[in-house]
C-alpha cells in the first residue's frame, strides 16, 4: 500500500497583503501520517500559526496545495471545506473558547453541531468523549465552575467528539501552569496511544521534544524534521463513513 | 491522490437553529428585553389605536342594530313650484301593501299650531317645538317608548290630549306627569298624557308634541295629510322596498317625496375614522422605526462581542450561511418577541377600555397579524446587515485577532 498522508502540505506559501507583503510561509512541504503525534515548534513570527490555519482549512494558501485525507482543499467550495472541518478536523485552542452559558456536555456536543448529527446522538457521543478525557462526572457543570486544566480537557473532548482524522492544537498549554500543562500533555500522549493523529503547535522546544516527531519552523521555512517515528504505520486507514 | 470532492451538504436542523438563535436572548436578557421593548411599544400603540376604533365602531353599530336598520321614512318634499308637496292621505295604506313592509305609522305636522306651557307665554317663544298628529302604534316603529304616563289610544286620540317627546318635555319644563297637567296648544288646553324616551333613530319625534289625528282635525284645523310615514320592512327586503316607496307614496309626483333610512346616516357616522387615529398610527410607526434601529444597533454590538464565538463555530464546521442564518434568526426572534409583547399590550389596553365603555372588544385581524408581521420584517431587515457582517468575518481573524 502506498503512503497516503492524512495531512499533506505541498510547497505552500502564504503572503499577507501589505507594503511590502508579509511572507509568512515560503514554501512548506509536510506530510503527516495516520496516528502520528507531531510537534511543530518555532518562535513567534516563524509562521507556525499560519501553518496551523492552512492545515485547518481556516484559510487558503497563496500557492501550493493542502490535502486533508486526500481531498484537495483548493478545489473545494467553501461550504464543502466547512463540512470537512466539521467531520475530519478537530481544533484545540490556547484560549479554550468554551461557551460559558452552556453545560460542559453541550459544549462538547457542539463539536458535532455542524456535522448534521441529531442532538440526542451528539450528546451520547459527547458523554463518551468526556469519559475519554476524564471529565465524565462534570458533564452538567458550567465551564466557569471548572479549573483551567479541566476547561482545556473539555475543549479537547470537543475536538475529539467527531473522531476527526486529525486534531490540531494551538499552544494547548499556553494558558495553563506548569503542572496542569504536563497533565494536558500526558492526556494528548494518551490519546495518541489510542490512535488519534495530533499536531501540536508550540513555541516551547521542551514540549515539542515530547512528541514522537518534531518539526522546527523558522521564517516560513521548515528547518528541521525528525521524520515519522520508527515503526509508525503511516498508511491511511479507511475512514469511517461520516 | 487528489479527488475533487463533493461532500454531502447538510443544513442545521430547525431545533438546533432555534437553540442557536435564542443564545443571545437567553444570555443577555436585559439587553434583549429593552431592545424588544422599542418594537413592543410601536406595535402596542398601533394595535391599540386600531382596536379601540374598531371596538367603538362595533359598539355604535351594535346600538344601531338594536334599534333596527330596517326603518325607512317617507316625508313630503317640495313641489315644482317650491311649495310643500303633500303626501296623499292614501299613501300609508298604499305603502302597507308593498311586499315586505311590516308596519306603517305616520305623523302629520299641524301647520300653524304651536305649543306653550301656558297661555301667557309670548307667542314668539315656540321653543322650536312641532305639533304633530301621530298614529296610534308609532312608538315601536320609531324605536322609542313611554318614559312616563301613557301614549295616545283610540279614545284619547279623539280628545285634546298630547304626548311629549323627550326634548319637548324638557323645553316645556315638564319632568313629571300628574293628573290635570296641561299645556296650551293652538289656542286651547291639551292634557299631557305621557312623556317619551329619546328616539335615537328619529330625533324629530323628540322635539314634537304629539296629538291624535282626530283631535288635530277637530281642535287644530289639521288637514289630515301625513307629512312623514315611518315604516319597518323585512330585513331582506329593505332595499327593494326603498326603491318602490317614492312611486307608491305619491304616484302622481314621485319626485316630491323624500325617502331615507335613518340608520344609514348613523352607520356612516360610526364609520368615520377619527383624524386622531392617523396621528397615533404615525406615532406608532415612528416607535417601530426607532425599535428597528435599536435591533440593528444591538445586533451589530452582538456580532462584535461574539467574534470568537463566530470563529469557533467556523472552526467547528459552520458555513458562512450557518452564521448568517444564526444571527438573522436571532434578530427576527427579537422582533417577534417585541411583536408578541406589543400585540398583547395593545389587545389588553383595548380590552380594558372597551370594557369600561361597555363595548365588545374587537381587535381587527389586520391589526394583530399586521403587528406580528411588521415586527418580524423589522427584525429581519434590521438584522440583515449585522448578519452579513458576521458571515463575512474570516475565521482566522475572528479567532486570532487580539
Amino acid at each position: 500500500m502506498t503512503y497516503t498522508p492524512v495531512l499533506d502540505v505541498d510547497d505552500v506559501t502564504k503572503s499577507y497583503p501589505g507594503e511590502p507583503p508579509v511572507r509568512a510561509l515560503r514554501g512548506v512541504t509536510l506530510a503527516i501520517g495516520q496516528g502520528e503525534l507531531v510537534g511543530i515548534v518555532g518562535p513567534s513570527g516563524s509562521g507556525k500559526t499560519t501553518l496551523l490555519q492552512l492545515m485547518g482549512t481556516l484559510d487558503r494558501p497563496t500557492s501550493g496545495r493542502v490535502r486533508i485525507t486526500g481531498l484537495d482543499v483548493a478545489t473545494m467550495a467553501d461550504d464543502d471545506v466547512a463540512y470537512l472541518r466539521a467531520t475530519r478536523i478537530g481544533f484545540i485552542f490556547q484560549q479554550f473558547f468554551l461557551n460559558e452559558h452552556a453545560t460542559v456536555l453541550d459544549n462538547v456536543a457542539d463539536g458535532l453541531l455542524y456535522a448534521g448529527i441529531p442532538l440526542r446522538q451528539r450528546r451520547q457521543r459527547a458523554i463518551d468523549a468526556l469519559e475519554l478525557v476524564g471529565l465524565g462526572e462534570r458533564r452538567g457543570a458550567r465551564p466557569t465552575q471548572l479549573s483551567g486544566g479541566q476547561r482545556q480537557r473539555v475543549a479537547i473532548a470537543r475536538a475529539l467528539v467527531g473522531q476527526p482524522a486529525i486534531v490540531l492544537a494551538d499552544e494547548p498549554t499556553g494558558n495553563l501552569d506548569q503542572a496542569t500543562g504536563q497533565s494536558i500533555l500526558a492526556l494528548i500522549d494518551q490519546l495518541h496511544q489510542a490512535g488519534s493523529t495530533i499536531v501540536v503547535i508550540t513555541h516551547d522546544h521542551a514540549i515539542a521534544e515530547r512528541m514522537t516527531r518534531k518539526v522546527e519552523i523558522l521564517d516560513g521555512h521548515i528547518v528541521a524534521d525528525t521524520g515519522p517515528a520508527a515503526g509508525t504505520d503511516l498508511r491511511l486507514r479507511p475512514l469511517e463513513a461520516s | 491522490m487528489t479527488s475533487t470532492a463533493t461532500l454531502p451538504r447538510r443544513r442545521l436542523q430547525l431545533s438546533d437553529l432555534a437553540r442557536l438563535s435564542s443564545v443571545g436572548l437567553r444570555t443577555r436578557k436585559l439587553r434583549a428585553g429593552l431592545c424588544a421593548l422599542g418594537i413592543a411599544i410601536g406595535v402596542a400603540s398601533i394595535v391599540a389605536v386600531l382596536g379601540l376604533s374598531a371596538s367603538s365602531e362595533a359598539g355604535l353599530l351594535n346600538e344601531i342594530n338594536l334599534l333596527g336598520t330596517n326603518l325607512l321614512t317617507v316625508s313630503n318634499g317640495q313641489s315644482f313650484t317650491g311649495g310643500t308637496a303633500e303626501l296623499p292621505t292614501t299613501a300609508p295604506a298604499m305603502i302597507g301593501r308593498i311586499s315586505g313592509v311590516q308596519q306603517v305609522q305616520t305623523t302629520g305636522t299641524v301647520s300653524g299650531a304651536n305649543a306653550y306651557r301656558n297661555p301667557y307665554i309670548p307667542s314668539g317663544n315656540t321653543n322650536a317645538l312641532a305639533v304633530q298628529a301621530a298614529s296610534l302604534d308609532l312608538l315601536p316603529v320609531v324605536a322609542t317608548s313611554v318614559a312616563q304616563g301613557r301614549y295616545l289610544n283610540a279614545a284619547s286620540a279623539q280628545e285634546p290630549v298630547a304626548v311629549l317627546g323627550a326634548a319637548a318635555a324638557q323645553r316645556l319644563g315638564i319632568v313629571r306627569i300628574y293628573p290635570g297637567e296641561r299645556i296650551w296648544v293652538g289656542g286651547q288646553w291639551f292634557y299631557v298624557a305621557g312623556i317619551l324616551r329619546p328616539a335615537v333613530l328619529v330625533s324629530a319625534i323628540d322635539s314634537s308634541v304629539l296629538v291624535g289625528y282626530p283631535a288635530a282635525e277637530k281642535y287644530l284645523g289639521f288637514d289630515a295629510h301625513p307629512s312623514t310615514i315611518y315604516l319597518r320592512a323585512r330585513n331582506d327586503r329593505v332595499n327593494a322596498v326603498d326603491d318602490l316607496l317614492a312611486a307608491t307614496a305619491n304616484p302622481e309626483n314621485p319626485s316630491g317625496v323624500n325617502v331615507s333610512q335613518p340608520s344609514s346616516a348613523l352607520v356612516a357616522q360610526a364609520d368615520a375614522k377619527s383624524a386622531l387615529n392617523g396621528l397615533f398610527l404615525g406615532l406608532g410607526a415612528v416607535a417601530l422605526l426607532v425599535g428597528a434601529v435599536g435591533v440593528a444597533n444591538i445586533m451589530i454590538i452582538s456580532v462584535l462581542e461574539r467574534r470568537s464565538e463566530i470563529g469557533l463555530r467556523r472552526a467547528l464546521g459552520a458555513t458562512r450561511g450557518d452564521i448568517r442564518t444564526q444571527f438573522l434568526s436571532e434578530a427576527v426572534l427579537l422582533g417577534l418577541l417585541g411583536g408578541a409583547v406589543g400585540v398583547a399590550l395593545g389587545a389588553a389596553s383595548t380590552a380594558v377600555y372597551a370594557y369600561t365603555k361597555g363595548w365588545a372588544t374587537v381587535i381587527p385581524t389586520e391589526a394583530w397579524a399586521g403587528g406580528f408581521a411588521a415586527s418580524v420584517i423589522i427584525g429581519a431587515v434590521a438584522g440583515l446587515m449585522p448578519a452579513l457582517r458576521a458571515a463575512r468575518l474570516s475565521p482566522t481573524q475572528a479567532l486570532w485577532a487580539v
